[in-house]
């Protein structure tokens, strides 16, 4: 059997479930699929206060926006929500192959916005397969979520924002954090981050990074060494920290696959986070049915998730006729703004480098997939 | 250095503070936040509108110390928890510090706790004086400890439940 619905939205994160809610008041029908058995993505973990514009609840814990935003989609009857459902394909027939709660299901879609979010990236180090190494979103998933301490000392590796962060939720979880260790010479995260963990006093290392772990069937410690300009181990400064865990916190790289099978153009971008869909400026992809938003367009935050799916969902109702044109455009362009401004700052001069290559209209990036680009 | 510690050095403080002359008036913020960033709670929680009106949500806070009364309403609302009110005017010897407080258990008003300084060093002890700890200020509660005079602009934060004899 196939289910056939107006709008599909892929990833019930915070852009995904922005972007359904721009259906409201539209008339027309929404699915919205998501994987785990609670909506939220990211945000359900993060127990800290975000940072970002008030007007998107700057200020306010993670958790807290995640809750909200579903309380406000649970008042819509034009909206099915899927949970446990994961998209595994797509098909040139358009059809999107859905595993929901251990069945199969066929979803054909007029327009599809894929706000599947991103993964982690991994480190290559001898011995990283023992038990005893995770990635961060595991710690938070293990402590905020299930309520288990991943150890008892834990050395970070990564000093981003969610490093930092982290860190800190480890801390807040009575785990001894050893030490941040960070392969750039700088802190990547924001400082307020960093002075939050060093004044219990953690230490930050830069230039510095994970030689290899050791252990007898687990993580029993780890060996740092100092990089060099050229980023390569400087032998002789090596040293030992017991520890019993090891998080990885070095990066995310946008989920995109649903996209490359609907014959997307991608375009590697490292400012974004690793592969990614070039699209206009109302986010839809070069196939004329896919729409990207939130970290599966380029890894940014949650205010920039919520705007994008927020802009996304917008574009794609209008495409669709939806009831209340005129006020729909004058809110598109308001998001636009928003989204300017938010990315106008120095943090946000990454995401603007990257956005310059991603563009369908400008000078694209290379495409890996279809040479076409 | 900052950027590669996360520890301010006094000189990146130095900007940040108010005049002799003002901390001698009484209870003042002290905003720590350096670098600039997509964020603005600060601005928008103070009663007083005591930060720099931001033109732009990346702009760094900027207090008119001759504005703030120290009440502390912005320290709960700063994610940074880079916020604190410090008065000298508290005691004759002894100075008082709003810090924001994020970890259990909360320290009991009446208490001591050890202090520490803004890389985690132990400096001394210091008075719970207050702990408050509002459903508005969401899970950031903002304690109040008293300190020598001379540690009011070293202690940032401070560590519960092991006093002298119970280390
Ligand atoms: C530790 C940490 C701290 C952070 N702190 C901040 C902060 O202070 N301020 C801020 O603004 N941002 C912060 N962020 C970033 C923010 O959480 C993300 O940018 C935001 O959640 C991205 O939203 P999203 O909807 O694009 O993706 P996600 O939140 O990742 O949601 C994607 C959803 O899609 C689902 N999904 C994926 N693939 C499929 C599939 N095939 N089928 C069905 N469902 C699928 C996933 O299960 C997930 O629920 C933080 C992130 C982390 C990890
Ligand atoms: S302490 Fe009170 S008056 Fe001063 S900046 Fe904060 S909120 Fe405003
Ligand atoms: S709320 Fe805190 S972290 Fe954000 S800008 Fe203001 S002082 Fe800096």
């Amino acid at each position: 059997m196939v289910l056939y619905t107006d709008l599909l939205v892929v990833g019930g994160g915070p852009a995904g479930m922005a972007a359904v809610l721009q259906a409201a008041d539209s008339g027309l029908s929404v699915i919205l699929l998501e994987r785990y058995d609670q909506l939220g993505g990211q945000l359900v973990k993060q127990t800290h206060r975000f940072f970002g514009s008030k007007d998107e609840q700057a200020g306010t814990r993670g958790n807290v926006i995640a809750r909200a935003m579903e309380e406000e989609l649970e008042q819509l009857d034009n909206v099915t929500v899927l949970l446990e459902a994961t998209a595994l394909g797509y098909y040139e027939d358009n059809i999107l192959l859905v595993s929901a709660q251990h069945s199969l299901k066929k979803i054909k879609a007029e327009r599809i916005i894929v706000a599947t979010g991103a993964a982690e990236k991994m480190l290559t180090f001898p011995n990283n397969d023992l038990p005893g190494i995770y990635g961060a979103g595991a710690v938070q998933t293990l402590m905020n979520l299930d309520g288990v301490v991943p150890g008892r000392r834990v050395v970070m590796v990564g000093a981003g924002n969610i490093g930092l962060i982290v860190s800190y939720q480890l801390l807040q979880a009575g785990v001894e954090v050893v030490a941040v260790v960070e392969a750039a010479r700088q802190i990547g995260g924001y400082l307020v981050h960093a002075a939050k963990i060093s004044r219990t006093g953690v230490p930050i290392y830069t230039g510095q990074t994970i030689k290899r772990a050791y252990g007898n069937g687990e993580v029993e410690g780890v060996e740092l060494w100092q990089l060099d300009h050229n980023w390569q181990g400087i032998p002789g400064s090596e040293r030992s920290l017991a520890v019993d865990t090891i998080c990885l916190a070095v990066g995310l790289r946008p989920l995109t696959d649903i996209l490359v099978q609907a014959g997307c153009q991608m375009a590697y971008v490292p400012q974004l986070g690793g592969d990614v869909p070039l699209r206009d400026d109302n986010l839809k992809t070069s196939n004329h049915r896919f729409y990207v938003a939130g970290d599966a367009a380029g890894v940014e935050e949650a205010t920039a998730a919520i705007l994008e799916g927020e802009l996304a969902g917008l574009s794609a109702i209008l495409e669709l006729g939806a009831k209340e044109g005129q006020s729909l455009e004058v809110k598109k362009r308001t998001v636009k703004k928003k989204l300017d401004k938010l990315r106008k700052g120095p943090v946000g001069e990454k995401i603007r480098a990257g956005l310059l290559k991603v563009r369908r209209d400008g000078n694209a990036g290379k495409d890996r997939y279809s040479h076409t680009g | 250095m900052l950027a590669k510690t996360g520890i301010p050095t006094p000189d990146d403080l130095s900007s940040k503070l108010p005049s002799e002359e003002r901390l001698q008036q009484g209870p003042v913020a002290i905003v720590e936040c350096f670098t600039p960033i997509p964020c603005d709670p600060c601005y928008h929680s103070c009663p007083f509108k005591a930060f720099q009106v931001f033109q732009d949500i990346n702009d760094l806070p900027v207090l008119d110390f001759t504005k703030c009364t120290g009440c502390g309403a912005c320290i709960a609302h700063c994610p940074g928890l880079a916020i604190f009110v410090v008065d000298y005017t508290y005691q004759p010897d002894r100075g008082l510090i709003k810090i924001p407080y994020e970890f259990l258990p909360l320290p009991v008003a009446g208490t001591e706790v050890i202090t520490l300084n803004r890389s985690g060093e132990e400096i001394g002890q210091g008075s719970v004086v207050r702990v408050q700890n509002p459903l508005s200020f969401d899970k950031t509660a903002v304690v109040w400890v008293a300190v020598p005079l001379t540690e009011v602009m070293a202690v940032r934060h401070i560590k519960v439940g092991v006093g002298p004899d119970e280390r």
